[in-house]
């Protein structure tokens, strides 16, 4: 039983505080939905617990499995059981997706017998075009075949627990259903813990989530049942923004381009 | 020989040195090299060839030609008509080469001969402290179509090394040409290396620069028949001290001509990189298409590169591109990979032998490729991070 646990996490970048006490725990088997208007802070909560460049953490604590996860490097954070599929997956030329795995598995000490393989039995479950795992990392992937890939990474790594930053973007219905099946069955199976980041409702059709979580403004304003996505689709995020504090007073839109420049 | 060291060297104000270490040559240092012993040579692992030619100190040692091809007429020649080097004499380190050079060797492909597999060229150095120079001559003829190997080493000995290579592409004729430079670390080169093609015929030029303590290669291709295409490729990476230096010109003589340069290069530890390239169109040389492309990864703040790409256009209906850049690993890179669980120094290895992998990709030997990308990753160990 693997369990993740954020505790008061303040995070900002260049010195602009975003996440302002973030307190959420996610357990094996659990799927969490982290729900969000533009520039609540969903996209900088999925890479400050990762540790990507550029994020600062101010205050707060995240444990997995009691150790102290932003006192380790993020190769260790992985090695020690976290995952994060990425919103925007990061080309990287010239190093193939099994090179990599390779070395991910051989590092964190879960080296088994044949990549390739576990590979190629993943690529299968979701649907995806085998001769793509020879290619150089998400290089001329479409948007879809970029989520697809995230998700066999993640079948193929079996982390404890798994940061799905909007998934669901950029992936048409039948791509949708492939990889939150997918997602399903880690979390049945192998008691994978979910922290399903998004800004739309649809993912949370297919991948039925046990604890819905509002984020705005920094803070999770709710936190509840499946029903709070049916709310949400009924309200938008209107009545929680007038309930936040709205500092800058500039309410954010529930309707514009989720991949706009929130700090536009 | 003694009044070699007499030769007046550019300085690093000219233009053409301009970052270079000339300035650091001290010829006083170094004896012309005497005729080789002839002791075994190394030849590198490239697959099946169809020729061999071995120089050592700049002059032919050995060579063999399949014997199919030499009844077709593929021959190679030595002779000591140093005098009848033609090509543009620029500065005293031209003068220095046609000083030190003892003979010219000439590699001949007749019109229409189609060589299967490639031809291996040898250059090895031998006398310690020795200055020498080869001049190779490549000379393809009409619509024939040759790969040439041409693998420059050395043990570990300080040496001076001045060679020059001509590259002659008939009409309509491929030809593939590699260099591979995998000197030791206390060897001095000051390369150049030209090329003429010829209408219709396709040219590709591909460097790989390991080893040297300053290596210098100055590269032009010169366009001069309507329709010819001409590809520069190059991968370099500098270790500890060592300095790699390469001055390019595309020259587009001839119109409906293109080029297409991609240099790749990492600088580690203390080591120093410069790339200066020139597009030059001329009046006549319409309907053009030329490119430039030159990155750097810069892997110790200790290293430095220099990145100056330039066109010169004569003529309005071209079309031209150049792009130039130097940089760390990208971070955005190394986070995907480190998330996935491969620790940071790992990851960078795997980025950086991932962006020169697209020269050696492409490598016109692929037999050639495993034994490159080793001492790439062996060079890339070496590396204090």
């Amino acid at each position: 039983m693997a369990q993740l646990t954020i505790t008061g996490l303040r995070a900002g970048v260049q010195g602009r505080e975003i996440l302002r006490g973030i307190d959420l725990t996610v357990r094996s088997g659990e799927v969490h939905a982290v729900m969000g208007p533009n520039g609540a802070g969903k996209s900088t909560l999925s890479n400050v617990l990762m540790g990507a460049p550029g994020y600062e953490v101010l205050g707060g604590l995240v444990t997995l499995d009691g150790e102290d996860l932003l006192e380790l490097p993020t190769w260790k954070r992985a090695a020690a059981g976290l995952f994060l599929a990425m919103q925007y997956p990061t080309e990287v030329p010239g190093v193939a997706l099994e090179t990599m795995l390779t070395e991910a598995l051989v590092a964190t000490g879960k080296a088994s017998g044949d990549v390739h393989a576990l590979m190629a039995a993943e690529a299968e479950r979701i649907g995806f075009d085998e001769r793509f795992l020879s290619r150089p990392l998400n290089v001329d992937l479409s948007g879809g075949e970029k989520k697809r890939n995230e998700t066999l990474q993640l079948g193929v790594l079996q982390p404890k627990i798994a940061v799905l930053d909007e998934i669901d973007s950029g992936l048409d219905v039948d791509a949708l259903a492939d990889v939150s099946r997918r997602v399903e069955e880690l979390t049945n199976q192998s008691g994978l813990g979910v922290l399903a980041i998004t800004h739309y409702q649809r993912l949370l059709t297919v991948l039925r989530p046990d604890v819905v979580h509002v984020l705005v403004q920094g803070r999770i304003v709710a936190s509840g049942g499946p029903e709070l996505v049916e709310q949400l689709e009924e309200t938008g995020y209107a009545p929680y923004l007038e309930e936040a504090e709205v500092l800058d007073g500039a309410l954010a839109d529930p309707f514009a381009d989720p991949f706009a420049d929130p700090f536009k | 020989m003694s009044s070699f060291t007499d030769l007046s060297l550019p300085t690093s104000e000219d233009e053409h040195w301009r970052y270079s270490r000339i300035a650091d040559l001290d010829l006083a240092t170094y004896e012309p090299a005497p005729t080789p012993e002839g002791g075994a040579v190394d030849v590198p692992p490239v697959g099946p060839r169809s020729a061999l030619v071995v120089i050592v100190d700049g002059r032919l040692v050995a060579s063999e030609v399949d014997a199919a091809l030499e009844a077709k007429g593929v021959t190679v020649t030595s002779g000591g008509d140093v005098a009848g080097i033609r090509g543009t004499r620029f500065d005293g380190v031209d003068a220095l080469h046609d000083h030190l050079v003892p003979e010219v060797v000439t590699i001949d492909i007749p019109r229409g001969v189609v060589v299967p597999h490639p031809i291996v060229v040898v250059q090895s150095l031998e006398a310690e402290g020795g200055a020498s120079a080869a001049h190779l001559v490549v000379r393809v003829g009409e619509d024939a179509d040759v790969t040439v190997y041409d693998h420059h080493a050395s043990e570990d000995l300080a040496a001076l090394v001045v060679p020059q290579t001509e590259l002659d592409v008939a009409d309509a004729a491929r030809f593939r040409y590699v260099n591979v430079q995998a000197y030791g670390p206390r060897v001095w080169q000051l390369a150049r290396q030209s090329s003429r093609v010829g209408k219709d015929a396709t040219f590709s030029t591909t460097m790989v620069a390991l080893g040297g303590d300053y290596a210098r290669m100055a590269v032009e291709s010169t366009m001069v028949g309507k329709g010819g295409s001409g590809a520069m490729r190059a991968v370099y990476f500098g270790e500890a001290h060592q300095m790699h230096d390469f001055r390019t010109l595309q020259d587009h003589v001839a119109p409906n001509t293109s080029s297409d340069l991609l240099f790749k290069g990492a600088v580690a530890d203390h080591s120093r990189a410069v790339y200066t390239g020139l597009i030059h169109i001329g009046k006549q040389a319409s309907g053009v298409n030329a490119q430039q492309t030159n990155r750097n990864v810069k892997l110790s703040e200790h290293a430095w590169a220099e990145s100056v790409p330039n066109l010169e256009i004569e003529n309005n209906d071209v079309r031209c591109s150049h792009a130039s850049a130097v940089g760390p690993v990208d971070e955005d890179q190394r986070f995907y990979l480190e998330s996935r669980g491969v620790p940071p120094e790992i990851a960078d290895q795997l980025i950086v032998l991932g962006f020169l992998d697209e020269v050696l990709e492409g490598l016109p030997v692929p037999d050639a490729v495993p034994a490159l990308r080793h001492e790439l990753v062996a060079k890339l160990a070496r590396t204090e991070s």
